[in-house]
Formats: C-alpha cells, structure tokens, sequence
C-alpha cells in the first residue's frame, strides 16, 4: 500500500502536525474540487489519494445504476464544506516572479479526472442512446433538472465560502445571481419537458405527477439552502454560548477580584486584613471555579449538608476573625437538628482557636461522616491552656460547645497542652433517617 | 528551627543530621514564585536544601531534570505544555532509574481532586499545597529524598474519602483496601497532624508512620482501580 507516499491533502496533514486535535471530522473540501469536493474531502480523511476515491465514485456513476450518484448528492448535502486550504485561494491565473500574469498550468491530478469525466460521459451517452425510446423520453429531461440542481448547490456552497474569504465582490455576486438563475430555468425546462413529454396534460394523472414534479423541484432547490442555513445557525449558537461564557468570568473577574485587589492596595498597611481579603477572595474565587456545573454559581443562602454548612461556617469564622481555616471534609450527609447544633459547637471551638491559637498557623478543621457517627475536630496550634483553670463564670467552652454536645446527645473532649495546641473533638450519632 | 530539620533529617535517614545535603529541581511557571521558594528553603547551609535548577514549563522542566538529575523535583502541578502530569509520564525513565533515582513532590496551589490524583497516580511521591510553610516544605523534602510519602491533610482527605464510602467490597479486592490503622494514620495527617505527633499519639515509630502512609500511596498508585474509577466517576472527573 503505497498510502506512505501519497500527497496529503492539507487537511490529513494540518491533523496529523497538531498534537492533540479533537477527532477528525469529515469536510468537503473548499479548494482543488471539481464538483463538490466530496471525493478531495474524502480522500483527505481517509489518507487516499484523491484520484483513487474519483475513479471509485466514476465506477459507481457508471455501473452501479446510479448508486454512486446517490451517494455523492447525499455527501454533498450533508457535509459540511471545510477549510481545506494552506494554500490560499487558487485562481486561475498565476503571478509570475515578473510581475505578468499567465493562464495557470492546470495539475496533472486535474487533466487525468477531466479525461475521465469525459470518457466516463461518453460511456454513458452512449448507453443512453442504446436504449429504447421510451426511457430516452425520460432521460434528457432528468439531466436537464439535474444539471440545474447541481448549479444551485454549487452555488449554496461558494455563498458559505464567500463567509472566510469575504472577497466576493459585486462582480461575484453578479455572477452568482445568474448561475442560479441558470440553475432554475434548467429545472424548470427540464420539469416542462417532462410534462411535455407525457403527452396530452388532460389526463388527471399527469397534471398530479406534474404538481409532484414541481414540489420536488422546488424542494431539491430550497434544500440546501436550509441545510447550510441551519447548520451556520448551529455554529453560531455555539460561539454564542462560548461568548456569553467569557462574559460571565469576566464579570465575575471584574466584580470580586478587582473590587478586592483595590480594597488590598488601599490597606497594604493592614497585614491581618489584607490576609482576610485575600484569604476570602481566594475562596470564593476557587469555589466557583471547581463548583460542579449546573450547582448554581451563586453561593446557597442555607446549606443543608453538613459539608457545606462545616465549610460555610469555617469561612465566616474566617473572615471575621482573619486566621486562615484549613478544612477537610471526608464523606458527607443531609445535616439535621442534631448536627446543626454540632456545627454550632464546632463554630465555637474555630473562633476560640482563632482568637486564642491563630498565632501559631492555620486552624485545621476536620469533619468526617462515618456510617451513623459524625466526628468534628477543631485544632490550631496555639499555646493551649489549662481547661480546669478556666473560671466557672466563663461560659464559652463549658456552655457553648460541652453543653450544647451533651444536650444534643453527642459527647466533647477537650485536649490542650501548654505549646502543643488545643484540639477540640466532637461526636454525635445521626438523627435515625424516617424511611 | 534548623534543629527540627536536623532532627528529622537524622530520625529518617538515620545519617548525621547536619551534613545532609539534596538536591532540588523547581518547576513552576511563575517566577515570583520560584523565588519565593528559593529564598525560603533554597539558603544550603541553614536548610540542607541546595536548588540546583528551575523549568517554567513542560519541556524546559524535562531538560533541566534530565541534565541536573536531582534528587527531588518539586513540581506545580499546572503548566504550560501538558502540566505535571505530562513531566511524570516523559521523567518515567528517571523515576524508574535503579541508580540516583529522581523523585517527585506535586506542590500545588489548587487542591482540586482531580489534579491531586492525577499527579499521585502519575508517579508523585507527595502532594503538598503552596500554603505550606518553609520549614514544613523541608522536611517533606527529605522525606520525599528518603522514599516515604508525603500527604498534606487535604490529600488525606481525599484518600479517606476515596476509600470510606464502600460498601460490601469483593473478596479479592480486600488486598487493596486500607487497614485500619492506615485509616488512622491518614485521619491524624487530614486532622492536622505532623508525622512525629502521629507517632506519639499512636504509640509507633515515625518510621512506621512513613511505611503506613507510603502503603496508602501505593494502593492509591496502583491497585484499587474498581474504587478509583468509582470515586472518579461520581465525581465527574472521568
């Protein structure tokens, strides 16, 4: 298989450059086609040389009664033209180093498709002409509609290449104006002949296969209009979409990121909130970059897992208090009345911890849902205390967060060691879910 | 301090403290912070830390390894060119490398799932965040030189997570699955903890701590493909 040394079409060989380019899709190709590009486009994606997929489509032409036209007209229909061309625009006149311009050499490609066409035309007249009268009636009027489809759809293309290039001048739009007037009046002749040729429009029958005949026409005319236009109207909306998307980060961008990159120049002074905003700015920026899509940008007025409530009420603690909260949540379960009065403990032992062990570097917060038991454990690393030294009149950790644990049926220890930090840990067994 | 590295230094590699030397790649693509780091750790004669080159991206960081052959390569995780994950598939030959075996740390500032596996699966012995601090970022350099593992608590969290919520796993897949005192160790490390506070409260040595941590790498490396694949498809992340 001398597939190694075939000339690539630009498109195979664009692919096949790119590292990673999303699967190759299948386009006719805008340059270097003869009819459609159909078979140049095919060629290119499958790695053929072009001459090898026209001569193929030749034999179907000729010997597969029609087949092959079929499959061409269907190929043309409903792939898409694509940019094929490294090479630019060709003309048929070349610039030569001197400045004067000269017919250009058509390729070697091109000769040798032409000498077929004609060769494989000439096979078919000829065959045409060997066959009976009757079907000969119907012939000449069937190439005449078809010759004018083709003109029309050529023309639906080179409207959608007129997109890229934009260099159809007046004169090209002239010329387009009156190959598709060609195109119609070859249907319509083509239509006429066909009723002509059934005789006498008297009978019923025939003025209903005349109307038929029309409306096809008329259908085979408006189709690839329809088609093209339907599948620009699709890539549009996808750029649409892809713009509003842009908009959305760059006004998220403008309005909290910018808002606080100014608030943090004006107080550079002001080490702890410059922390706090940046800190807050962070969050907020990455929760709404990793949020899963479709969860709503906007942050939820009121969790109501105990995940999210745990990292909620990690951030405001954070930004008020301006120590940064690491938290790690394993596992996660709808939070209820018990839970909820556990995070509020746990809110408790943050803002101790950041109050009194913001010193000695982040407050780790750890909450983890393990089968019916929820374990919460707040721990910074501060200079710790004496939990019996506290004075009975001190409510905060006996009321706030040891009370509120047992009142709710869960339990809180206490660990503290002068230099080794304070770690609070709570544990409360879920609600028992109403099934 | 200097002296808790030492002691680190002397506990896991059981060398002579202060002498011990290792030699550190940083890839990153921003400069800030690279110079960050390296004034940071980078000081020889305090740290033991001797940064011997820098990539900003995929391709210049897979040159400079391969020239310097650190011995630990601190990686960021997004990079122009493929990010980290692209450096540990084209250094596989490196890592695998019987003699002077070249290591890496993932340093990260994302702390998404999806990079951190990412990373740890592509050969990474450890996944810190950029909010590490120096002294930390030291140590989990040695140990990194030393083979073990180094979790930041929110990679812990991850793992416990990836592992906790099975149900009723196979039989032949009770090998892959985390014992329980791996699930300590990890809980401790997500908590919060350092390995040497670990190893007290659980009444071990921290080299026992390190062999736990470095089983959980492994399992996460290699094995368990069943769970992962579940964990990251219902995590979208597949």
């Amino acid at each position: 298989m001398p597939a190694a040394a075939v000339p690539r079409t630009p498109h195979a060989q664009s692919s096949a450059d790119a590292t990673d380019t999303p699967p190759r899709k299948l386009y006719r190709s805008a340059d270097g086609r003869m009819l459609g590009g159909v078979a140049r486009g095919l060629a290119g994606h499958l790695g053929l040389p072009v001459l090898w997929v026209r001569l193929a489509f030749l034999g179907t032409f000729m010997f597969g009664d029609g087949l092959g036209m079929l499959l061409y007209a269907a190929f043309w229909v409903f792939v898409p033209l694509g940019v094929g061309g490294l090479t630019g625009h060709r003309s048929f006149f070349e610039t030569l180093a001197d400045g004067s311009r000269r017919l250009r050499k058509p390729d070697r490609g091109q000769i040798t498709a032409l000498i077929a066409l004609f060769i494989g035309a000439g096979i078919f007249i000829s065959k045409l002409q060997a066959g009976d009268q009757k079907a000969d009636r119907y012939i000449w009027p069937t190439l005449l509609v078809g010759a004018g489809v083709v003109l029309v759809w050529r023309q639906a293309d080179n409207a959608r290449r007129a997109h890229w290039t934009s260099a159809a001048g007046r004169q090209g739009q002239l010329l387009q104006m009156a190959r598709a007037l060609a195109g119609v009046v070859l249907v319509g002749v083509g239509l006429t002949v066909f009723i002509v040729v059934r005789g006498s429009a008297a009978q019923l029958g025939n003025v209903l296969t005349a109307t038929l005949a029309v409306l096809v026409g008329i259908a085979l005319l408006a189709g690839p209009w329809l088609i093209r236009m339907t599948q620009d109207l699709s890539e549009e909306r996808l750029m649409r979409i892809r713009a509003q998307e842009r908009a959305e980060v760059a006004a998220h961008v403008h309005d909290s990121v910018l808002h606080t990159l100014t608030l943090i120049q004006r107080n550079a002074e002001d080490v702890g909130e410059v922390r706090r905003l940046a800190r807050a700015q962070e969050r907020e920026l990455r929760n709404w970059l990793y949020k899963p899509e479709g969860t709503g940008k906007d942050e939820a007025e009121e969790p109501d897992t105990l995940a999210e409530a745990v990292k909620k009420t990690a951030a405001d603690v954070e930004d008020h208090h301006g120590v940064p909260i690491e938290v790690v949540v394993v596992g996660d379960c709808p939070l209820d009345e018990k839970l909820a009065a556990q995070v509020q403990a746990a809110r408790e032992a943050m803002v101790n911890a950041a109050k009194y062990g913001g010193e000695g570097g982040p407050v780790q917060v750890y909450a983890e849902v393990e089968g019916q038991t929820v374990f919460v454990s707040v721990r910074d690393r501060g200079p710790g205390f004496d939990i019996d030294a506290v004075p009975d009149d001190r409510m905060g950790v006996r009321e706030s967060i040891i009370g509120r644990m047992q009142r709710n049926g869960g339990t809180a220890r206490l660990r503290s060691a002068p230099d080794g930090g304070t770690e609070v840990e709570l544990e409360m067994e879920r609600a028992a879910r109403p099934e | 301090m200097t002296e808790d590295n030492a002691s680190t230094g002397g506990e896991t590699g059981g060398e002579t403290g202060e002498t011990r030397r290792v030699r550190v790649v940083l890839v990153d693509d921003h400069r800030m912070f690279r110079t960050g780091v390296q004034a940071e750790i980078g000081e020889t004669a305090r740290t033991g830390v001797e940064v011997v080159g820098e990539a900003a991206d995929v391709d210049q960081a897979v040159t400079v390894i391969t020239a310097t052959r650190p011995e630990v390569v601190l990686l960021d995780v997004h990079l122009p060119g493929g990010g980290g994950v692209e450096v540990l598939r084209r250094c596989a030959p490196l890592m695998a490398a019987a003699e002077h075996q070249v290591r890496f740390l993932a340093l990260s500032v994302s702390d998404a799932a999806e990079d951190v596996i990412g990373v740890i699966r592509g050969g990474a012995r450890g996944y810190v965040t950029k909010t590490i601090t120096g002294t930390d970022l030291v140590d989990s350099v040695f140990r990194v030189q030393d083979g073990d593992a180094v979790f930041s608590p929110r990679l812990a969290g991850f793992v416990l997570d990836a592992f906790a919520s099975t149900d009723a796993p196979p039989v032949d897949e009770d090998l892959d699955r985390l014992t329980q005192r791996e699930r300590e160790v990890l809980r401790l490390i997500a908590r919060g903890y350092a390995y040497k506070e670990i190893a007290k409260q659980l009444f071990i040595s921290v080299k026992t701590v390190e062999s736990h941590v470095s089983a959980v790498l492994r399992k996460l490396q290699l094995s368990n493909r069943h769970e992962l694949t579940r964990w990251a498809t219902a995590r979208r992340l597949v």
